[in-house]
């Protein structure tokens, strides 16, 4: 056996099924192996398209995802979605060729220091020096990518290793992986503090981030325990039930407002696996310095960094609120739960039906996408107001079906990321929502949607512009639209360019433009009927704004509300 | 070797922090790194391998606004794979000591002064040559700085410190 093949056989004792990648000088040795093991390969058209599938799989299911590349550009190419990984904690172990061990260091061709590049953006990486700890190197990626907070683990392995012959056994001892405990073992007197801290607390407020994912079940059982009202964060959506009677609303920038009115006026914020993110708080010395701080995180470096906890609990959330709810005593929270409600009622978010001309908006679009799918489906989101808006009117029933860039807020991601989850959970029915700007940053991937019979649904919102940006030139900016406008839907005469449709047809996937708001609904049940890739443009009111929006380095706590009678 | 942000004002106190890495490729460079990106500032950072030749200690001196950014530093530190162990010796009984080379300008007129100013601080002469002297002197960083400021006025030609690295005294480890 090579080294090549060992890798194969590691990744197929790891439980790995599908593999994303593109193959290179550098790796031709990885890609001859291949087809001795029974892994599937999915054949992107540029390495950041790997990346991003490998993380959509791993974002969909918590299983580790992996890619593959070649050495030099390949490898630079995954940088973006190494960097999106790393900022959203996801599980991705990144395999990449490198020039044979006597050529590094000499700039040969196709040669990248890709451990040095992406040395601040992975968990761990590995420059593999012989083929013996190649099994050694390959388990312990997969265990430092999927314990503790999980994140992307980067293997480089020179092209001379993975020809050499191996002559040591593929199995590896646990006890020689390092990486992160699992958390379980959480500190009772850390568990005593914060149950004493929560049992005093007349207001509580749940802060609920992308650690929780896992601990759904136990959430709900602490919340309904306790009464206390649910808030979340973008990473966080899906692990409380929107619609349960304790489930509030977003947090942050373009959170609800009255989410916002309730961390920022609660007397407690129990925080779930969130690092206190600025699009969360606004300007931290605003963001409820008042409150009580109950922060658990299985990262112990998160707690303190951006504030100081009044009980910190380092452990695995799911553990951490099964020890909880055994300590904390139900107490009568309702006039608080009915002063959140209260808000609830005065400044609802809206998702607007059509302007007067029959024009399409957007947040329609979401609000019938949630009824049509009952929030069953899989909805991968590129970045912009497009993901706003599915963030606040998209409602998934559980958690891991809203998958969105949230820390690196990465453009190109969405298309992908989408594709990814197809394959990590092909029973369900998977939508990526999109807009004119993001789809073209990785829209190569609809080849792959095709080739491989991925019965992906693409809701692409064209409103001509980079809408966010717009949106803030708008609102700060004076109204310069300075290089905003990107020609993809008709203004006067201009040239029109792409013709999404045309695009996606040329592609081999089916394609419908809507423009009319009547439209809507039957274009979604068409899609939802159509075999194969389907890619709906829906031509949508230019300069709709996402509201409620706390400005960068804002009170989160003052959110500026919708203008009266929409815009 | 000594990595300077200049993003971060050079503030807060001196700590001197103990890291027991294994002696893996790039693990420096892990280190320092994460200090660059985080903009923490260090004053210096001495290198290693221990009586294991598998582990290295890397004894850094930072300077930290407060308690919380020096803890920060400890935490994100010990979340690297390679580190074994972080240990802010702060404030703790340990033997601490630095060596620095230092090549001051004299002559024949004032040679005596010098000698009998480093004498005090029992450093040493290395080497005399026409118009400088250079001299060994090892001891805790504040020693050091009092003698370079009382040679300062000769003129410092240059210098070469290797950073503090400390031993917990006593039976607890570093």
């Amino acid at each position: 056996m090579n080294g090549a093949e060992a890798i194969l056989q590691c990744l197929k004792s790891e439980g790995v099924e599908v593999v994303f990648g593109y193959p290179g000088g550098q790796v031709i040795p990885l890609y001859d192996a291949l087809h001795k093991v029974d892994i599937r390969h999915v054949l992107v058209r540029n390495e950041q398209g790997a990346a991003f599938m490998a993380g959509g799989y791993a974002r969909a299911t918590g299983k580790v995802g992996v890619a593959f590349a070649t050495s030099g550009p390949g490898a630079t190419n995954l940088v973006t979605g190494i960097a999106d990984a790393h900022m959203d904690s996801i599980p991705v172990v990144f395999i990449t060729g490198q020039v044979p061990h006597p050529m590094i260091g000499r700039d040969s061709f196709q040669e990248a220091d890709v451990t040095g590049i992406t040395l601040p953006i992975v968990k761990h990486s590995y420059l593999v020096q012989t083929v013996e700890e190649l099994p050694w190197v390959l388990h312990e990626a997969f265990h430092i990518a999927r314990s503790g907070r999980p994140g992307p683990v980067l293997v480089d392995v020179p092209k001379d290793i993975q020809v050499a012959k191996l002559t040591v056994p593929l199995e590896v001892a646990s006890e020689r992986l390092r990486g992160p405990s699992s958390g379980l073992d959480i500190d009772s007197a850390q568990l005593d503090a914060a149950a004493e801290v929560i049992n005093a607390s007349a207001q509580p407020t749940l802060y609920v981030g992308g650690g929780s994912l896992n601990a759904a079940a136990e959430l709900r059982a602490f919340a309904e325990k306790t009464g206390i009202p649910v808030t979340w964060t973008l990473m966080g959506k899906g692990a409380f039930p929107e619609d349960h009677p304790l489930s509030v609303g977003m947090l942050g920038m373009h959170g609800a407002a009255y989410a916002n009115y309730a961390i920022t006026r609660c007397d407690t914020m129990i925080v779930l696996g969130a690092r206190f993110d600025d699009r969360v708080t606004g300007k931290l010395a605003t963001f409820n310095p008042e409150a009580r701080v109950v922060h658990i995180d299985i990262d112990a470096a998160e707690l303190g960094k951006n504030r100081i906890p009044t009980a910190p609990v380092q452990g695995d959330v799911a553990a951490a609120l099964r020890a909880l709810t055994v300590r904390c005593e139900p107490r009568d929270r309702s006039a608080w739960a009915k002063r959140v409600t209260d808000w609830k009622e005065s400044f609802p978010l809206v998702a607007h039906k059509a302007m007067d001309t029959g024009e399409i908006r957007p947040q329609h679009l979401l609000d019938k996408l949630t009824q049509a799918t009952a929030g069953r489906a899989i909805v991968a989101t590129d970045v912009g107001q497009h993901q706003m808006w599915t963030a606040q009117f998209y409602h998934p029933a559980e958690p891991r079906l809203f998958l969105t860039s949230g820390g690196l807020g990465t453009m190109g991601f969405g298309l992908p990321a989408a594709i990814g989850a197809w394959f990590a959970c092909p029973e369900k029915e998977v939508w990526l929502v999109t807009g004119d700007g993001s789809i073209q940053m990785n829209i190569q991937e609809l080849a792959v949607a095709v080739i491989e019979k991925v019965p992906l649904r693409i809701m692409l919102i064209n409103n001509g512009y980079l809408g966010m940006v717009r949106q803030w030139q708008e609102l700060f900016f004076e109204r310069n639209y300075s290089e905003t406008w990107l020609h993809t839907v008709p203004n006067g005469s201009e040239v029109i360019s792409p013709d999404f449709c045309r695009l996606m047809e040329a592609y081999g996937g089916q394609a419908r433009r809507v423009t009319a708001d009547a439209d809507v609904e039957a274009a979604i049940d068409w899609a939802r009927e159509v075999d194969g890739p389907v890619l709906l443009e829906f031509v949508v009111h230019e300069e709709e704004n996402v509201w409620p929006m706390v400005p960068a380095g804002g009170d989160t706590g003052k959110p500026i509300l919708e203008p009266e009678g929409g815009e | 070797m000594s990595a300077h942000n200049s993003n971060t004002e050079c503030s807060g106190r001196p700590h001197t922090v103990s890291v027991l890495v294994e002696n893996r490729p790039g693990v420096l460079t892990r280190v320092a790194g994460l200090f660059a990106r985080r903009g923490y500032n260090i004053d210096s950072l001495a290198v290693a391998a221990t009586s294991d030749p598998a582990i290295s200690r890397m004894t850094a001196v930072v300077r930290a606004a407060d308690e919380m950014v020096l803890q920060q530093i400890c935490k994100q530190v010990g979340k690297l794979v390679d580190v074994i162990s972080v240990n802010d010796h702060t404030d703790e009984a340990v033997v601490a000591r630095e060596l620095a080379l230092v090549k001051v300008n004299c002559d024949e007129n004032n040679r005596a002064e010098v000698i009998q100013i480093i004498t005090v601080f029992r450093a040493r002469t290395v080497d005399i040559a026409d118009g400088e002297m250079v001299i060994e002197v090892t001891g805790a960083r504040e020693k050091i700085d009092a003698m370079l400021r009382l040679l300062d006025k000769y003129g410092i030609l240059e210098m070469a410190r290797t950073g503090e690295v400390i031993l917990a005294r006593g039976l607890q480890p570093t």
